[in-house]
């Protein structure tokens, strides 16, 4: 996913993330806080996997757009963007996520031309869940970049 | 089948469905054996990560193998315990194509006293050309253990 209007609104301060069909379903707003970027998911019934917990499948679809978004935000400027997908993600659950709003963030290991390595943590603030210091899950994400102009095929093309 | 996964292709199949968040991603129940599942999630426009190029955003993926080897679990299980997700590791193989219905098959290999070990695919028509694989373990709080199954 590369949008220059996505990487445009995520210079902003806070904002939603409509333009993302998955983000809106997961009603996704952001906050820039300090040098990081904060992915805000309310609570609401319909992401209830069973009864009174998040589902994990939310909770890691929350780490990924995370990941995906700090690494579209980290790009340079005035260059074309690259689409970046996840290749490989690994979820730790280490906590219910209870019926509450969830707060995630990611900070990139290596930020390489074709390869970002991110870890992204997802916590919640309400009373008693602990916020930062206790998250719910965490994910290591590798991305792939895929470079407009850079196509250089393996092989010639038949 | 067992009788229990007749039960659940009976009862608890459609209650896949109903689970909140499953069914606003769309998420429906296939077929079950004894300790895996079949799950379809159809395409919906609101799966997509980037409505521009017809990519499916990797959460709805993921989500559809966590209920999918969850489920494989509480089958091999032999009963539906409470049981949390201690890890699941998704590989995207490939991006679906734009409007497929994604089919996961997920199964549990290995019960222990508290741990099941799961394994699945995801795939857009031919499992052969997986989209998606994953490999993860759910723990149990209790200590039963069904038949045929060592500690």
């Amino acid at each position: 996913m590369t949008s220059p209007i996505l990487a445009a609104a995520l210079k902003g301060p806070a904002g939603r993330l409509d333009m993302l069909p998955y983000a809106a379903l997961l009603d996704l707003s952001f906050e820039r806080v300090g040098e990081e970027l904060h992915l805000i998911m309310p609570f609401d019934e319909t992401l209830i996997g069973s009864p009174g917990r998040l589902h994990g499948g939310a909770i890691a679809g929350l780490l990924e757009l995370a990941g995906l978004l700090t690494v579209i935000a980290a790009q340079p400027e005035g260059e074309a963007l690259p689409r970046v997908r996840p290749v490989t993600v690994t979820v730790d659950y280490m906590r219910e996520g209870a019926a509450t709003a969830s707060r995630a963030t990611a900070s990139i290991t290596r930020l390489g031309r074709r390869v970002v390595n991110v870890q992204a943590q997802v916590w919640q603030e309400s009373e008693g869940r602990g916020g930062r210091d206790k998250p719910i899950a965490a994910a290591h994400i590798n991305f792939v970049l895929d470079w407009p102009q850079m196509a250089e095929p393996l092989e010639p093309a038949p | 089948m067992t009788s229990f996964a007749d039960q659940v292709g009976q009862f608890m199949g459609p209650f896949i469905g109903r689970v909140p968040h499953n069914k606003r991603l769309g998420l429906r129940f296939i077929t079950a054996g004894d300790r895996w599942v079949e799950l379809q999630l159809p395409f919906a426009p609101q799966l997509l990560v980037d409505p521009d190029h017809g990519i499916w955003a990797s959460g709805p993926i993921f989500t559809l193998m966590d209920t999918a080897v969850g489920m494989a679990s509480m089958l091999a299980r032999g009963a539906f315990e409470p049981h949390a997700t201690l890890d699941l590791r998704t590989d995207y193989v490939r991006s679906p194509r734009a409007e497929a219905t994604v089919t996961a098959r997920g199964e549990c290999y290995r019960m222990t006293r508290q741990i099941a070990f799961v394994r699945g695919l995801a795939h857009d028509g031919d499992p052969a050309d997986p989209i998606a694989h994953v490999a993860g373990t759910f723990m149990f709080a209790a200590s039963k253990l069904a038949p045929g199954w060592q500690g």
